[in-house]
C-alpha cells in the first residue's frame, strides 16, 4: 500500500498502482495516473473510454475486460490500442480508479 | 417427481450426474442429461499427441460409457433455454423438457475463426492448433517430418480453458526437439497477451524463469489482431510483428452458442454465476459447472472435479430449503509438464496464488509445488487413469475439494 499525492490530498494505492477505493476518484487523479502510464494528455476519445469503463465499474463493482469495452463503448480495439497503448484494459482500469481486470487463471 | 436437466455430458456434466444420481432418491428425483456429441474427450491429453506422446485412441471414449443407470441421457443440439418458463428446447424434433432444476456444462469451444487469416488457407499447413482431436493429431503429422525453424505459440485471448496448457506445450516441443536432434535449427517463442509467462506474479516468476534456461523467447502483452498466413507472421493491434515458420495458436476460447441465444452470456458466452455456489444471480433454480461458468479461476478438469464436490453437498441442502454455503473456494490444481519426464504441481484458489512448496498426498505424495520433479511427471501420467476410472463416474479422490496451506511456502 502506498499514497499518491495531489494537490495536497493523498489517496491510497495498492502495490501495482490501482486505487483502493474507487469512490475516491476525480477527473484529476484520472490524469495524473494516466501521466505515471506515458499519457501526456487525456483527449475526449480516451474520456469516452475511461466514462464508459466509470459506469461499468460502479454498477458491476470490477473493471470491464478489453472485449467488453470494445463491444459496448463504441471503440475499435485498434483505436484503444492507440489511446492506451500496452495493455490496454489494465491501463484504462488504473486510469479510472477501478481494480485490476479479473485475471484469467 | 423432481425433475433435474442437466445440459452437457463433457467432464463437469457427467461429473455431476455420477454424484447426483447416487446422492438423490430415485423414487424422487429424475435426471435428464443432453448432449450433442457421443465422443467424450480425456482433452488434457490433447497436448501429448502433437510429440507421439498420445494417439487419438487414448483419449476418446463413448460418452454413454460414464452416464450411470437412472440417468436418462439424450442425444441433441440444444435450440434454446427458456429460464422464464424453467424448460429447454432441444433442436431434435423440437422437443421440449421441463425442469425443476437446471445445470448448464456447456462448457467452452475454440473460435479460429474469430483471427482474420488463423483458419485460412494454411490452416493445418503451417498453422496448427491442438485444443482439439483433429488438430493435435494434424499438428503429430507435422511434427514427424519437420525440419526445424521458428515455432511460435500465440494465446489468441484470455481466458482460455487450461491456461497452463501452452506453456506445457512450448516445454515439451523443447525437449521434443532435442529428442529429434534438432533443437538447435528451431527457434521457440511464446506470444501471449498477459505481462509474463502465467497470470500470477510467483509463478509467472518461477515459470519465467523455467522457460529462460530452455532458450524460449517470451513476448508478452501480444495482442493478436490478424495473422498474415502467407508472409507468415502474426501481428498485434499495436503493430507488432511476430515471423513464423510453424505457428501454433490457442483461438479465441468461447462458450456454448446456445448461451448467446438464450442470452445468458457475456461478451465469450460465459455466464456470470455466484463464484462460491454456482447459482445464477438472475435465475435461482440454475446453476452453471465448468468451463460454461464465468468465474475467476481456471477453465480446467480439477476445478470443474472439486466443484462439483462441493456443488453436490450444497444442493442437497438447497432442496431441503436450506441455504446454500458458500463451500467452493475456486480451487484448482494442475500438473505442469516440463519435458525431459520431468513436471511441476501448481495448487490455488480465488485467495492464494500458486505458492512453492510441498504438495502432501497420502500414501503417494508429496509432490513438488512449482519446481520440477519427476513425482510431478509421473503423477500427470498417473492422471489419464484416474479420469476414466474415478473423476468421471463421479467417485471420491483422496483430494480435499477445499485448498490446504499445509507444506506451502508462503514467505516469498
Amino acid at each position: 500500500m502506498s499514497t499518491l499525492v495531489l494537490n495536497g490530498i493523498s489517496i491510497k494505492i495498492n502495490e501495482e498502482g490501482f486505487l483502493v477505493d474507487p469512490s475516491e476518484w476525480t477527473r484529476e487523479i484520472a490524469e495524473e495516473i494516466a501521466k505515471e502510464e506515458g499519457i501526456a494528455e487525456l483527449t475526449a476519445a480516451h474520456w469516452k473510454v475511461i466514462e464508459y469503463c466509470r459506469q461499468y465499474g460502479l454498477e458491476s463493482g470490477k473493471a470491464p475486460t478489453l472485449r467488453t469495452i470494445t463491444n459496448n463503448a463504441g471503440v475499435s480495439t485498434k483505436e484503444i490500442f492507440n489511446l492506451f497503448p500496452k495493455g490496454p484494459a489494465k491501463k484504462v482500469a488504473k486510469i479510472s480508479g477501478l481494480d485490476k481486470p479479473e485475471g484469467c487463471v | 417427481m423432481k425433475k433435474l436437466l442437466i445440459l452437457g455430458a463433457g467432464t463437469a456434466g457427467t461429473m455431476v450426474a455420477n454424484r447426483l444420481r447416487r446422492l438423490l432418491d430415485r423414487d424422487e428425483w429424475r435426471i435428464t442429461i443432453v448432449d450433442q456429441h457421443e465422443t467424450h474427450y480425456y482433452q488434457p491429453g490433447f497436448l501429448f499427441i502433437p510429440f507421439g506422446m498420445y494417439s487419438k485412441n487414448d483419449v476418446i471414449k463413448p460418452k454413454r460409457d460414464f452416464i450411470p443407470a437412472g440417468v436418462e441421457l439424450i442425444m441433441s443440439p440444444v435450440e434454446l433455454i427458456e429460464p422464464d418458463h424453467n424448460r429447454v428446447k432441444l433442436s431434435r424434433d423440437g422437443r421440449i423438457i421441463n425442469y425443476d432444476f437446471l445445470v448448464i456444462a456447456t462448457g467452452a469451444h475454440t473460435h479460429p475463426e474469430e483471427t482474420p487469416g488463423l483458419q485460412e488457407h494454411e490452416w493445418y499447413k503451417s498453422i496448427f492448433d491442438f485444443y482439439t482431436v483433429e488438430g493435435a493429431v494434424a499438428l503429430a503429422k507435422h511434427l514427424r517430418s519437420w525440419q526445424g525453424g521458428r515455432l511460435v505459440v500465440n494465446v489468441v485471448e484470455n481466458p482460455i480453458k487450461c491456461p497452463v496448457a501452452p506453456l506445457e506445450f512450448i516445454m515439451l516441443a523443447d525437449w521434443f526437439f532435442h529428442e529429434q536432434g534438432i533443437r538447435e535449427r528451431v527457434d521457440i517463442t511464446y506470444a501471449t497477451p498477459l505481462p509474463g509467462a502465467f497470470t500470477k506474479p510467483i509463478a509467472s516468476r518461477h515459470l519465467g524463469d523455467i522457460l529462460d534456461q530452455k532458450g524460449i523467447h517470451v513476448v508478452p502483452e501480444f495482442m493478436i489482431e490478424h495473422v498474415d498466413p502467407d508472409a507468415r507472421k502474426i501481428v498485434s493491434y499495436d503493430e507488432q510483428e511476430i515471423e513464423y515458420d510453424l505457428l501454433v495458436s490457442i483461438p479465441l476460447n468461447m462458450g456454448d452458442t446456445v448461451v448467446a441465444r438464450s442470452g445468458l452470456g457475456d461478451d465469450l458466452n460465459f455466464i456470470p454465476v455466484d463464484k462460491n455456489t454456482f447459482v445464477s444471480p438472475k435465475h435461482a433454480n440454475i446453476f452453471v459447472l465448468g468451463d460454461a461458468a464465468s468465474v475467476p479461476t481456471s477453465k480446467a478438469g480439477s476445478v470443474a472435479h472439486f466443484a462439483v464436490e462441493t456443488f453436490s453437498e450444497n444442493f442437497l441442502r438447497y432442496i431441503d430449503g436450506l441455504e446454500m454455503q458458500p463451500s467452493f473456494d475456486g480451487h484448482a490444481n494442475c500438473f505442469i509438464e516440463s519435458g525431459f519426464g520431468k513436471g511441476l504441481l501448481i495448487d490455488f484458489n480465488y485467495d492464494v496464488e500458486p505458492l512453492p512448496g510441498r504438495y502432501p498426498l497420502p500414501g503417494i505424495g508429496p509432490f513438488t509445488l512449482l519446481q520440477e520433479s519427476e513425482m510431478n511427471h509421473w503423477g500427470k501420467m498417473m492422471f489419464r487413469w484416474m479420469y476414466w476410472n474415478i473423476l468421471l463416474k463421479g467417485q471420491e479422490l483422496p483430494l480435499p475439494a477445499r485448498m490446504t496451506m499445509a507444506g506451502k511456502w508462503n514467505d516469498n
